[in-house]
């Protein structure tokens, strides 16, 4: 009998603690799937963040560090400039690395720190219970937001992929999502390039993830994703923000 | 034997790290230290290793944590209101039990405070800093010579207990020129990083796994008395201390460390020759504290202990706990980047001795 599907090398075979719906573990399984195809998962080493990933280091296979909040891209930078043959990621939601982690995601992209940072954007602090993140859209009821985020009062949402983009030492930035089963493929095929182009040195990169997370925005797993392509895509709209292998094409 | 050179405090500290073997350095520029950073980023990449310039002291430790969690010796350095940004990332590091080498030189606070040479750190670097339960061992040294020798000390240290090291100095340790010798040092045996460190598995079948999270009440408990354990180790084996002039019946004790233990061997010299018997406890470790010291004086001392220090009498209740209110223990310090004369201090010690003999 063929074998049609079958578990990741890359990731541990053991059960995560995410909440029915959510879509950490696919992208979990796009970032293993990456780095077993490139025959990296022996040299790799992951940064977890603090969230709702916290314990992404007992979920991958590779060697792991658990970063404080917002800092994986500061270990990150610690670890590849003292190992610099390996291959290192950071994985990180919106609360930590777009509020308290700003500095250290700004910084590490400007060194072009050869590191790959796969950033899952779903508008909201998770791991806290729901409160209103950086990304929160305008209008969005979270928990710290009870009659929805008023610009005016607590500004605007951060497009970190846009942002980012403008940095020099930033090599590839691309924003995907996984609310189907193209978007899924396409992200798995970001995923994978932005490992390829740190491997071959070329400078930082980063992929920005469009989530769901049903349990905090009060929605069936079904709804979450017609809310994510409803209201998410539109603010925070797909596709390569950078590539300097396209640039050099040019 | 290697040749004595004259050499600024800051430098002296940089060199004395890449003789230990420092493959990473991360810092950030402030005053009074940032000759450091600068001498780092001149030799570090001419011998192919590591000189970063952080974004900031937060990020600077946050990179000290990835590169010890890979396995290499690594520094950062920093003064007061620095360290105070790198307490989150040493409480991770203590957490995760990495070794590292963390230089402050301090500066007066608090807040902003002023650059001039201060103590007032003693409290965050003895006892806590950051949150949890954990210790930084914390070396302080009185001259370049004994810096660069403890900062030798402190990697080993380090690596020995899988513990952060501080080395305090004051702002003038780190700004003046001394004559130092960087001793060659026998090789330690040391143990292996192998079983832990997070390197890449390389044919390895488990994972190694850099953390100080515990979600488990019974885990962490573990976890901490694990910690208590090597913290009672390192108390047991690592306590340094000087004894100056402590021989026979004594008036009254001094008791200081760093550049103002200095000033205290001169009190100690001119008292002297006004009839006055006083001695000198320096710690070398403020923590662990030299307790076994006032053991050794504490029933030949007829007015008791006076801590002078550079700073608002952080000193004193770690004397205190060790005299046990055996005899009193009195408090002289100047702070804000304020150093004391000779004459100040004696005249401190006098008054406490009832005047003139």
């Amino acid at each position: 009998m063929a074998v049609v599907f079958e578990p990741t090398k890359g990731l541990l075979d053991v059960p995560t603690h995410y909440c029915p719906g959510c879509t950490h573990g696919i992208i979990h399984r796009l970032v293993a799937e990456s780095l077993e195809e490139l025959g990296v998962i022996d040299k790799t080493i992951g940064v977890a963040p603090v969230g709702c990933s916290v314990l992404a280091y007992n979920y991958f296979a590779c060697d792991m560090h658990e970063a404080a909040h917002g800092r994986a891209p500061a270990v990150a930078t610690g670890i590849k400039r003292s190992l610099p043959d390996s291959v290192v990621f950071t994985y990180q939601g919106d609360g930590d690395l777009a509020a308290i982690g700003t500095a250290e995601i700004v910084h590490a992209a400007a060194r072009g720190e050869k590191i790959t940072t796969i950033f899952v954007n779903n508008c909201i602090y998770g791991m806290t219970g729901g409160q209103m993140a950086p990304t929160t859209l305008p209008g969005q009821v979270t928990e710290t937001s009870p009659y929805g985020r008023d610009v005016k009062l607590q500004g605007h949402p951060i497009r970190v992929s846009e942002m980012l983009s403008t940095l020099d030492g930033a090599v590839y930035v691309e924003r995907v999502s996984v609310d189907s089963v193209a978007n899924v493929l396409k992200a798995k095929k970001a995923i994978k390039k932005a490992f390829e182009l740190q491997i071959e040195g070329k400078g930082f990169t980063f992929v920005e993830v469009l989530s769901i997370c049903p349990t905090n925005w009060g929605l069936s797993p079904r709804e979450s994703i017609k809310w994510l392509q409803d209201n998410m895509i539109p603010y925070y709209p797909l596709g390569v923000k950078k590539d300097i292998t396209q640039q050099e094409v040019k | 034997m290697a040749e004595k050179v004259l050499m600024k405090g800051n430098e002296a500290i940089g060199e004395a790290a890449i003789q230990a073997g420092c493959q990473c350095f991360f810092g950030y520029p402030i005053t009074p230290q940032t000759e450091v950073a600068a001498y780092m980023s001149r030799r570090m990449p001419k011998i192919g290793r590591v000189f970063l310039q952080a974004e900031s002291e937060v990020a600077a430790i946050n990179m000290v944590y990835g590169a010890a969690g890979s396995g290499v010796r690594v520094m950062t350095s920093s003064s007061s209101p620095g360290v105070s940004l790198k307490q989150e990332g040493i409480s991770y590091i203590a957490g995760a039990e990495l070794p590292c080498v963390i230089i402050n030189i301090v500066r007066g606070g608090p807040g902003l405070g002023g650059i001039q040479p201060a103590q007032s750190d003693y409290f965050q670097a003895t006892k806590g800093g950051g949150h949890g339960d954990y210790r930084l061992v914390v070396y302080a040294p009185s001259s370049v010579q004994e810096m660069v020798d403890l900062i030798q000390d402190a990697f080993d240290v380090a690596d020995i207990y899988r513990n952060p090291v501080m080395v305090m100095g004051d702002g003038m340790l780190g700004q003046m020129m001394e004559p130092v010798e960087f001793k060659e040092r026998e090789a330690k045996q040391l143990p292996s990083k192998a079983d832990w460190a997070a390197t890449g598995l390389h044919g390895r079948k488990e994972h190694h796994v850099i953390n100080s999270l515990f979600l488990q009440p019974e885990e962490l408990e573990k976890h901490n008395e694990k910690l208590q354990k090597k913290y009672a180790e390192i108390e047991k084996n690592e306590v340094k201390y000087e004894m100056y002039n402590c021989d026979g019946d004594l008036d009254i004790v001094l008791v200081s460390y760093g550049t103002v233990s200095r000033i205290c061997k001169n009190v100690i010299k001119m008292l002297a020759k006004e009839g006055l018997k006083v001695g000198l406890i320096r710690p070398i470790t403020l923590w662990p504290f030299p307790k076994k010291a006032f053991e050794e004086v504490v029933d030949r001392t007829k007015y008791g202990f006076l801590s002078v220090e550079l700073s608002c009498g952080q000193m004193v209740e770690d004397i205190e706990l060790s005299v046990k209110g055996r005899k009193p223990v009195n408090f002289f310090g100047r702070s804000g980047g304020m150093v004391p004369s000779p004459t100040e201090i004696a005249n401190k010690v006098k008054e406490i001795a009832g005047g003139a003999r």
